[in-house]
């Protein structure tokens, strides 16, 4: 082997361990969290890196409280509610800010990204005022409604580069046919706009089903929270005998659906992702 | 020539039609547009406008959480006041200080970080190499855990007695003792910026990748042929070329770091060694239910990221797109 080829191999070795750490750091903090939800409760404090036996245990333990599986439908509910809110506002408004030139469109757009840019604490008093005198405090309903201040700047910033996308003359051949701006966003625009709102709206579910700070402060009880919340307030007697098994099995329970959904629009998360930030 | 004279002449009658119905089209169109905004800006108003007016007259009064209606106006006593020969108030007390630097501290270190570990699994992922689709789905993993469950996970390898990196530390001979990375003042911060790095690379390294897959194959093979070493070629084309994504995932990052909460707030609770601005406002807005100081608490961290917002438009309007 000449100087040249000896190089050559060490820099592709260098290359797949570089490969190998980063494969191993992005992914072994969830391999452990599986690894010890499916451990029985005796063998939690001793340190393993593989899996000797399977123990359902500690999901069985999670399943059988009432207050988890609520919190699982509340989630699911808050989540889902808020994805069709905010794809129902953001395509008109992004047709809107895409395709009309108005005056103020700048300023409505830099307000947009302004609000996405909010620190959520900043509204979080007067919010809780607005969430109480709806009645909607300790309820789902406030977090939908409190979600939107993050959802929406974002869906409708994502959908307007898209809708932008779109071809001129689509739009000019339906105003020719006479067509109000109305149709022309429901009948040409919106079957080609299905890819770009199955992306926002599964990163909208993401945002919605992640939130901590305001499920955490705008509910109350055990039946209304979300599972960011339950998991978070899952407690023992002390630091020391935090139930890590069960803690893990829910955390588990809740990542795995999120970890497929990720998998499978992986293209489309990344496309989306960057058209919502470099792209603008 | 005389096609195009006859195309370009226009008919009299035909141009003033075209330029009514133009209009008639041009104004039916704003009229619909600012319809169509309605919805969205109301429910804006309604969740993110109204609030924020409310929090910052809130910090100007001693409103309680049980009771911010019937509350009375102090002014600015909130933040500053000077009484019975002492200052007292949000900008004398230390562990507001201390949050703000810890804030301060947790931004620039992690996103710095995290630019980097970007900036490397992105070259990585930008590399030809066989499984490099399910690499980059793997490097996505961390971003698609919700920040709680992650908090969690690393809480659980961090324990100071059953935790994974303890036992794996020690047993490369690393440390003698076990370490008590979430409850050690000179620990704590640092075991809170691993998780958020962790979490954020790959968020970072998306963005930068799709900066990278845009930038002209020519120069490199230029580089290449005259025999430049990749290194200068990374910090001389690489590098310029993909700064202006660079520069809009460090402000991304930046804002969401300034505004921290949910990481530090699992990881190490109301511990003054991590608190950050946000965890300072919502402990006295809801645990301390001092409402009137929390809201002061909550204002001066808005205004300090709305700060940071205004310089980013002002410098960023172009790569924004917001100016056509």
């Amino acid at each position: 082997m000449n100087r040249y080829q000896q190089i050559k191999l060490a820099k592709q070795i260098g290359k797949w361990a570089l490969i190998a750490v980063i494969m191993v750091y992005a992914i072994f903090p969830f391999y452990y969290a599986v690894i010890t939800s499916l451990k029985p409760s005796s063998e939690l404090f001793q340190v393993d890196y593989w899996l000797s036996s399977v123990d359902f245990s500690n999901y069985a333990q999670i399943f059988a409280q009432k207050s988890f599986v609520q919190a699982i439908g509340n989630s699911i509910l808050v989540a889902v509610s808020v994805v069709a809110i905010a794809l129902l506002l953001g395509i008109t408004a992004s047709y809107a800010l895409g395709r009309v030139r108005f005056r103020g469109r700048t300023t409505v757009m830099l307000t947009i990204l302004g609000v996405s840019m909010f620190p959520q604490v900043a509204v979080l008093s007067g919010l809780f005022e607005v969430i109480r005198s709806l009645n909607l405090y300790n309820n789902p309903g406030g977090l939908i409604l409190s979600y939107t201040i993050f959802t929406l700047p974002f869906t409708v910033w994502v959908l307007t580069t898209f809708m932008r996308q779109l071809p001129l003359e689509l739009e000019e051949a339906a105003i020719m046919d006479g067509a109000t701006p109305w149709v022309t966003i429901t009948r040409v625009f919106l079957p080609l706009m299905w890819p770009a709102m199955a992306t926002t709206g599964l990163l909208a579910f993401i945002a919605a089903w992640n939130e901590f700070l305001f499920a955490l402060t705008f509910t109350l009880t055990d039946s209304q929270r979300t599972v960011p919340v339950a998991i978070a307030l899952i407690s023992g007697g002390s630091q020391h005998e935090l139930p890590w098994g069960p803690i893990m099995a829910a955390s588990v329970t809740v990542t795995v659906p999120l970890v497929i959904l990720v998998m499978i629009f992986q293209r489309r998360i990344v496309s989306g992702l960057t058209a919502g930030a470099v792209k603008g | 020539m005389s096609t195009s004279a006859t195309d370009s002449a226009p008919q009299p009658g035909r141009t003033s039609k075209a330029g009514y119905r133009g209009t008639k089209v041009r104004r039916q169109r704003v009229r619909a547009a600012w319809l169509f905004l309605a919805p969205m800006l109301v429910a804006l108003a309604l969740v993110a406008g109204w609030p924020l007016l409310r929090t910052f007259y809130l910090s100007l009064t001693d409103a309680s959480l049980s009771d911010t209606a019937g509350a009375a106006f102090i002014g600015i006593e909130n933040y500053l006041v000077f009484d019975d020969g002492a200052w007292y108030g949000l900008l004398t007390d230390p562990v507001w200080w201390q949050s703000v630097w810890n804030t301060l501290y947790f931004s620039v270190v992690s996103v710095s970080l995290e630019v980097v570990f970007g900036i490397i699994v992105a070259l990585l992922l930008n590399a030809e190499f066989k499984g490099r689709m399910l690499v980059r789905a793997a490097v996505l993993i961390p971003w698609a855990i919700p920040t709680i469950v992650s908090a969690k996970m690393w809480a659980w390898m961090l324990n100071d007695q059953f935790g994974i990196i303890n036992h794996l530390l020690m047993t490369l001979g690393l440390i003698d003792a076990p370490l008590a990375w979430t409850a050690d003042a000179d620990l704590s911060m640092w075991a809170v910026i691993m998780v958020d790095v962790w979490k954020t690379i790959p968020f970072v390294a998306l963005l930068v990748l799709a900066a990278l897959q845009m930038l002209p194959k020519d120069c490199y093979e230029a580089a290449e042929v005259d025999g430049i070493h990749p290194v200068k070629v990374f910090f001389r084309v690489t590098l310029p070329l993909i700064t202006p994504a660079l520069l809009v995932a460090v402000i991304f990052r930046l804002l969401d770091a300034l505004r921290v909460f949910d990481v530090i707030y699992v990881l190490t609770s109301n511990s003054t060694n991590t608190m950050t601005m946000s965890i300072y406002a919502r402990q006295q807005l809801v645990e301390f239910q001092d409402v009137g100081y929390g809201s002061a608490a909550s204002t001066m961290l808005f205004l300090i990221i709305a700060l940071a917002v205004v310089i980013y438009l002002y410098l960023g309007r172009r790569q924004l797109g917001v100016d056509e």
